[in-house]
C-alpha cells in the first residue's frame, strides 16, 4: 500500500509540475492566455488531492476546514475586487503564500525534524524570505489599498535595516549550528518580519509594483527551498521556476519603470519630492470645447489614445471605448498606445481595457508605435501625463529624464483629457501641455468622454 | 527521497525553465504573469498539508494551521484573479 500510494504521489507531483510550466507557457500568449490558468488550476488540484494520502498524517478535519476557510475567503475577495485593485490584491496573496512558506519552516525547526547542515540552511533561509514577503506584501497591500498614506521615512534607515538584516542572518546561522532552539527559532521569525516591514516602509507608492513583483520572485524561491526540506520535487520545480520567472519580471517592470532595482529599495525616490521652484514650461494652457474637440476627432483619419491610470479611477474606460467605436464607424482609425507604467503595474492598463472590451489587437506598447504618433492626426490623451511629458526626452534635471515616453506631442494635434490644471503623479508639470498644437478639455473623465460620444454621432 | 546533487540539478534546470517561459512575454500580459506565477506558487499548499499532517504539538498545529489557511489563500486567491483577467483578453477578429 505504502508503495503504491508513494508512486502514485510521486506521479502527480510530476504532473502537477509539468502542467504549471505548460501553463505559465500558454499565459505568455494573449491568445492562449485563458487556457493557461486553467491548466495550472487542474495541475494545482491534482497536487492537493492527492496530497492527503501521504502516509504518516493525521489532523485531517483540522486541515480540511484551513483550506476550506482560507480558500473560501481567498475566492469571494478575488471574485469581487474591482479590476483597479488588482495590484494589491495580488501583493496580498502573495503575502499568503510567503507567510505559508514561513509557517512550514517554523513548524519543521520547532519540531526539530530538520537535519543536515544543507538542508537546516536552506529550511533556515526559505523561513527568513518567506516571512520577509509576507510582512512585505501586507505593507504593500496597505499602501496601495490607502491605508497607510505616505511613505514612513527616517534618518539612518538603511542602517537599521542592514542591522536588522545581520542579526536575523546571526539568529540563522545560531540555528544552523545549533538546531531548532525555540528562543532563536521565534527570535528568528521576529526579526525577518519586522525586517519586510521596515524595508517596504519607506518605498514610495510609484514603485510598489517593482517590490510586490519582487515579493512573488522571493515567495516563490522560499517555497523552493521549503520544498526540499520537504523533499517535495513539486514545490522546487513550482517555486524556482516563479522564483526566475518572477526576477525577470521584477528587471522587466523597474527597466520600464527607468528605475533600477537598488534604486527602487534603498533611496524612498517614487513618492513623488514636490519639484520645488521649478521654472514651468514656456506657454499657456489652452482650453477647448466639448464640440470643437469632437469636430477634431470626428475628422481624422488616425487618433491615436493615451490612456492612463486617472481614466481608470474615473471609470471612464467603458465611455471611451463607446466613442472609439463611433470613431471607427465613421472610418477613423484607431489605436491605443500604452505606456509600460499607464496603470498601476505593467499591464495593468492592458487588464482595465480589456475589461471595458477593447480587443487587443488595437492595442500596441511604446516600443509598437511610438514611430506612428507623427502620422496621428490627433493623440486623445486621457488621465495620463508623466508618461507623454517630453521633458523625459530632453530636461537633464528632471527627475523622470531618460524614462521612456509615449510620443504624443509629435502627433498634428492633442487634446488632453483632464480634471483640471495641476502636475501628475510624480508632482512635475507637463510640457505637452503648453504645446502650441496641445489643447486642453477640462472635465471629468467620464463625463467628457460620455459628451464627445454624442457630440461625435451628432456629426 | 531527492539526492543532494539530483536536487541541484533540478533546481538550475526549473531556474532556466522559468527564464525562457518568461522572456518573450509582451508587456500587456506582465499583470496576469505575475499574477498567474503568483498562484503557481500556491503550491505551498501541500507543503503546508504535510507540515500539518505531522504537527504533535499544539504551538506546531497552530502555526501549521495558519500556514494551510494562508497556502490555500494564495492558490485560491492567485487563480481567481488571474482567471478574471484572462478571459478579459478578447481580439477584435472574434473569439478564436
Amino acid at each position: 500500500m505504502g508503495n503504491f500510494s508513494a508512486t502514485a504521489i510521486q506521479a502527480s507531483y510530476f504532473i502537477a509540475a509539468a502542467l504549471f510550466i505548460f501553463g505559465l507557457k500558454r499565459m505568455s500568449s494573449p491568445v492562449t492566455a485563458r487556457s493557461g490558468i486553467v491548466w495550472a488550476g487542474v495541475g494545482m488540484v491534482v497536487a492537493t488531492l492527492i496530497t492527503f494520502l501521504t502516509p504518516g498524517m493525521g489532523n485531517y478535519l483540522l486541515m480540511t476546514v484551513a483550506i476550506a476557510v482560507g480558500g473560501i475567503a481567498a475566492w469571494v475577495t478575488g471574485r469581487r475586487v474591482a479590476m483597479t485593485d488588482m495590484p494589491q490584491m495580488i501583493a496580498l496573496y502573495n503575502g499568503m503564500g510567503g507567510g505559508a512558506a514561513g509557517a512550514i519552516a517554523a513548524v519543521e525547526l520547532f519540531a526539530g525534524d530538520v537535519h543536515g547542515t544543507a538542508v537546516l540552511t536552506l529550511g533556515v533561509l526559505g523561513g527568513i524570505i518567506g516571512a520577509v514577503s509576507f510582512s512585505g506584501s501586507l505593507i504593500a497591500f496597505a499602501k496601495l489599498q490607502g491605508l497607510i498614506k505616505r511613505s514612513i521615512r527616517f534618518s539612518g534607515q538603511n542602517l537599521v535595516n542592514i542591522v536588522l538584516l545581520a542579526a536575523t542572518v546571526l539568529a540563522g546561522a545560531a540555528i544552523v549550528v545549533h538546531g531548532g532552539v525555540p528562543p532563536i527559532v521565534t527570535a528568528l521569525f521576529a526579526l525577518a518580519l519586522l525586517l519586510g516591514i521596515t524595508m517596504t516602509l519607506p518605498i514610495g507608492g510609484a514603485d510598489m509594483p517593482v517590490v510586490i513583483s519582487l515579493y512573488n520572485a522571493l515567495t516563490g524561491l522560499a517555497v523552493a527551498f521549503e520544498g526540499f526540506v520537504l523533499n517535495n520535487a513539486a514545490m522546487i520545480i513550482a517555486g524556482t521556476v516563479v522564483g526566475s520567472a518572477g526576477t525577470l519580471l521584477t528587471q522587466l517592470m523597474a527597466k520600464a519603470m527607468n528605475r533600477s532595482l537598488a534604486n527602487v529599495l534603498f533611496s524612498g525616490f517614487g513618492e513623488a519630492p514636490a519639484t520645488e521652484g521649478a521654472a514651468g514650461p514656456a506657454g499657456t494652457l489652452k482650453a477647448i470645447e466639448t464640440a470643437d474637440a469632437a469636430v477634431m476627432l470626428g475628422f481624422s483619419e488616425k487618433v491615436i489614445v493615451v490612456p492612463g491610470y486617472g481614466m481608470a479611477v474615473a471609470q471612464a474606460q467603458h465611455k471611451v471605448w463607446e466613442l472609439c467605436q463611433a470613431l471607427i464607424a465613421r472610418g477613423v482609425t484607431v489605436k491605443f498606445a500604452i505606456h509600460p507604467v499607464a496603470g498601476r503595474m505593467p499591464g495593468h492598463m492592458n487588464v482595465l481595457l480589456a475589461e471595458a472590451g477593447v480587443p487587443y489587437d488595437l492595442i500596441y506598447d511604446e516600443a509598437e508605435i511610438n514611430a506612428e504618433f507623427e502620422t496621428a492626426d490627433v493623440a486623445l490623451v486621457i488621465g495620463a501625463n508623466d508618461v507623454v511629458n517630453p521633458v523625459a526626452r530632453t530636461d537633464k534635471s528632471s527627475p523622470i529624464y531618460g524614462m521612456p515616453i509615449l510620443n504624443a506631442d509629435k502627433a498634428k494635434n492633442v487634446i488632453v483629457i483632464k480634471r483640471g490644471q495641476g502636475a501628475g503623479f510624480s508632482g512635475i508639470e507637463n510640457a505637452l501641455f503648453y504645446l502650441d498644437h496641445a489643447r486642453m478639455l477640462y472635465g471629468d473623465g467620464q463625463a467628457k468622454a460620455g459628451e464627445l460620444v454624442q457630440a461625435v454621432k451628432a456629426l | 527521497m531527492i539526492d543532494g546533487f539530483i536536487a541541484l540539478y533540478i533546481f538550475m534546470l526549473a531556474a532556466f525553465t522559468g527564464y525562457e517561459v518568461i522572456a518573450r512575454v509582451p508587456v500587456i500580459l506582465h499583470t496576469p504573469l505575475m499574477s498567474g506565477s503568483n498562484f503557481v506558487h500556491g503550491i505551498v499548499l501541500v507543503g503546508a498539508m504535510v507540515a500539518m499532517g505531522r504537527a504533535e504539538t499544539t504551538l506546531e498545529l497552530t502555526i501549521a494551521f495558519v500556514g494551510v489557511v494562508l497556502a490555500a489563500g494564495n492558490a485560491v486567491g492567485g487563480y481567481a484573479v488571474t482567471e478574471r483577467m484572462l478571459e478579459m483578453f478578447k481580439s477584435s477578429k472574434g473569439k478564436r
